[in-house]
C-alpha cells in the first residue's frame, strides 16, 4: 500500500499545543502527512486524537503551533481563504453528522451547490449518483438519515465528503459503534476510496483491525503525545499494540 | 466573583453583537438562501396561525367582557369598541402575539439549532466550506422579522372579531357598525409605532433564539437549556423593546 510520493507533504504540523482549561489535550505534536498516504492515529479514547484533526480544519483553535495545509498556515488565514482550503479537505464525523431534515441526496447536494460553484448544475445529479454508487447507497438516496442504519450513516457521511472531491480526508473514528462486519466493510471502503481517488487520509481510530487494514503508517498517541511511529508490522509486537 | 460576572456580561454582549453583525452581513451575500427562507417563513408564520387565532380571539373576547361593566357604569358603553381596539393595536396584540411567537417559534429555533450543534451538523457545514450562519441563522432571523408583524396584524383583526362576539353577548349591534365604531377612534399614530415595534420583536426573538442554540455546547442537556433560555430571554427582550418604543412614541406624539 506504500504508493505515496514521500517527497510531497500535504499537511505539516509543528509544535502543536491545545488545552481545555487545565487539561492539556495536545502536547507538542509534530508530524507530516504525505501525498497519497493513509496515516492512522491510534490511541485510547481521550488521548486527543479527535481534537488533533479538529484543529487541522480549525474547528478547534490550538493554543500554539503551526498547521500547514498545502503549505498554508491555516491559523493565519481569514475565513474566506480558510473555506477555500476546507473545500479540499473531507471530514467524516464519528456519528456521520448528516443533516437530519434533508434526504440523503439533498445532504450531498448541500455542499455541492455551495462549494463547487464552477461545476455545471446539470451534472449535479450525475455526480451525486456516482458518489452514492461508490459507497453502495444509490438505492436509498431518497431516504432521510433517521431511516438509515449506523453503517449506512457512516457511508452516507463519507459520500457527502467525497462529493467535493477532496484531496485530503480526515476520518474521525470511522468504525466506532459498528458491528465487526460493518467495521470491516468501512475499512475496505477507506482503502478502495484511496485507490480510486488517490487522496491522502488521516484516520483517527482505536480499532486495531481498522488500523491494520487501512494504514500506510501508524502514529500511536497517548495523553496528547505521539509515543510511537511505524507501519503495522513494526508496531504489532510493541506494548502499545498488544 | 462580581468582577467575573461583570466580565462575563460584557463578553456575552460583545459575542451577541458580533453574531448580530455577522447575521445581518450574511443577508446581503450571494447566493441568497431563498428556499430555506421560504421554508422558515412557512414554519414560523403559517404553522403559528392556529395558536395565534385562538389566543387573539380569546384576548378580544375577555378584554371586552372585563371592560364592559366599568364603561356601562360610566354610561360610556359606546366607547367600548374603540377602547378595546386601541388597547389591542397599541399594546396587547403586539406584546401577547410576540410572547406566544417566542414560546412556539423561539424555543423551536433554539432547540433545533442546538441539536444540530450537538450532533456536529454545524461543524459539518463549516468544514465543507459553507457558511452555517448564512444558511441557518440569517434565514431564520429574516423569517421571524417579517412573519411576526404579519401575525400581529392578523391577530389584531381576530381580536376585534373576538371583541365583537363579547359585545353582542349583552348588546345588539351589527358587525359593520361595530367595526366602524372601532375604526373611528383609531389614528395612524396608533398603528405605525405598533407595527414598527413588531419588526424589532421578531428580529430580537430570531437573534436571541439562534444565538442560544448556536453557541451552547452542553450535549443533549444543552438542547433543553437552549430552548428554555431562548424563550425566557426573548420574552425579556420583547418587554425591553416595548418600553423603549413606548418612551420614544411618547416623546414624538
Amino acid at each position: 500500500m506504500n504508493e505515496y510520493n514521500t517527497d510531497e507533504t500535504v499537511i505539516d504540523v509543528e509544535h502543536l499545543y491545545k488545552s481545555f482549561g487545565d487539561n492539556r489535550v495536545l502536547n507538542d505534536i509534530n508530524f507530516s502527512l504525505r501525498k497519497g498516504e493513509n496515516l492512522v492515529v491510534l490511541g485510547k479514547s481521550g488521548a486527543g486524537k479527535s481534537v488533533l484533526i479538529r484543529c487541522i480544519v480549525r474547528l478547534n483553535w490550538p493554543d500554539s503551533g503551526i498547521i500547514k495545509v498545502f503549505g498554508i498556515n491555516i491559523l493565519e488565514v481569514v475565513e474566506y481563504e480558510l473555506n477555500k482550503i476546507r473545500r479540499k479537505i473531507g471530514y467524516l464525523f464519528q456519528g456521520g453528522a448528516l443533516y437530519d431534515s434533508m434526504t440523503l441526496k439533498e445532504n450531498l447536494l448541500f455542499p455541492l451547490k455551495r462549494g463547487m460553484k464552477n461545476y455545471p448544475e446539470s451534472e449535479y445529479d450525475n455526480l451525486v449518483d456516482e458518489v452514492l454508487e461508490s459507497v453502495g447507497l444509490l438505492d436509498v438516496k431518497d431516504k432521510v438519515p433517521s431511516e438509515l442504519s449506523g453503517g449506512m450513516k457512516k457511508r452516507a457521511g463519507l459520500a457527502r465528503t467525497l462529493v467535493l472531491k477532496p484531496e485530503i480526508i480526515l476520518y474521525d473514528e470511522p468504525t466506532s459503534g459498528l458491528d465487526p462486519f460493518t467495521s470491516e466493510d468501512i475499512s475496505e471502503l477507506i482503502v478502495s476510496i484511496k485507490e480510486k481517488f488517490n487522496n491522502s487520509s488521516i484516520i483517527v481510530t482505536h480499532d486495531m483491525k481498522c488500523a491494520k487494514k487501512t494504514a500506510d503508517r501508524i502514529l500511536v498517541m497517548e495523553h496528547g503525545k505521539f509515543i510511537s511511529e511505524g507501519n503495522y508490522n513494526d508496531l504489532k509486537s510493541t506494548k502499545w499494540m498488544i | 466573583m462580581l468582577q467575573d460576572s461583570i466580565n462575563n456580561f460584557f463578553i456575552e454582549v460583545a459575542k451577541i453583537t458580533h453574531f448580530t453583525i455577522q447575521t445581518i452581513a450574511n443577508l446581503f451575500k450571494r447566493p441568497f438562501e431563498l428556499e430555506e427562507f421560504i421554508k422558515q417563513s412557512y414554519r414560523s408564520g403559517y404553522k403559528t396561525l392556529p395558536l395565534i387565532t385562538i389566543t387573539a380571539l380569546i384576548m378580544g373576547l375577555v378584554l371586552t367582557i372585563q371592560t364592559r361593566p366599568v364603561l356601562v357604569k360610566l354610561g360610556a358603553e359606546a366607547w367600548l369598541p374603540g377602547m378595546v381596539f386601541i388597547s389591542v393595536i397599541r399594546e396587547m396584540g403586539p406584546v401577547i402575539t410576540a410572547l406566544i411567537f417566542a414560546g412556539k417559534v423561539g424555543s423551536g429555533i433554539g432547540a433545533e439549532i442546538n441539536s444540530m450543534r450537538v450532533t456536529e451538523q454545524i461543524d459539518a457545514m463549516e468544514v465543507s466550506g459553507t457558511y452555517p450562519i448564512k444558511y441557518l441563522v440569517s434565514t431564520r432571523v429574516l423569517a421571524t422579522t417579517l412573519m411576526l408583524p404579519i401575525l400581529v396584524i392578523y391577530a389584531d383583526f381576530i381580536a376585534l372579531f373576538g371583541s365583537y362576539i363579547g359585545f353582542t353577548l349583552r348588546s345588539n349591534i351589527s358587525f359593520i357598525s361595530f367595526f366602524n365604531q372601532a375604526f373611528s377612534d383609531i389614528d395612524f399614530i396608533d398603528i405605525i409605532p405598533a407595527v414598527i415595534k413588531t419588526f424589532f420583536f421578531g428580529f430580537g426573538i430570531g437573534i436571541v433564539s439562534c444565538y442560544k442554540g448556536y453557541f451552547l455546547n452542553k450535549g443533549t442537556e444543552g438542547v433543553g437549556i437552549a430552548a428554555n433560555s431562548a424563550v425566557v430571554i426573548s420574552s425579556l427582550v420583547i418587554f425591553i423593546i416595548d418600553l423603549i418604543v413606548v418612551q420614544i412614541t411618547d416623546l414624538i406624539v
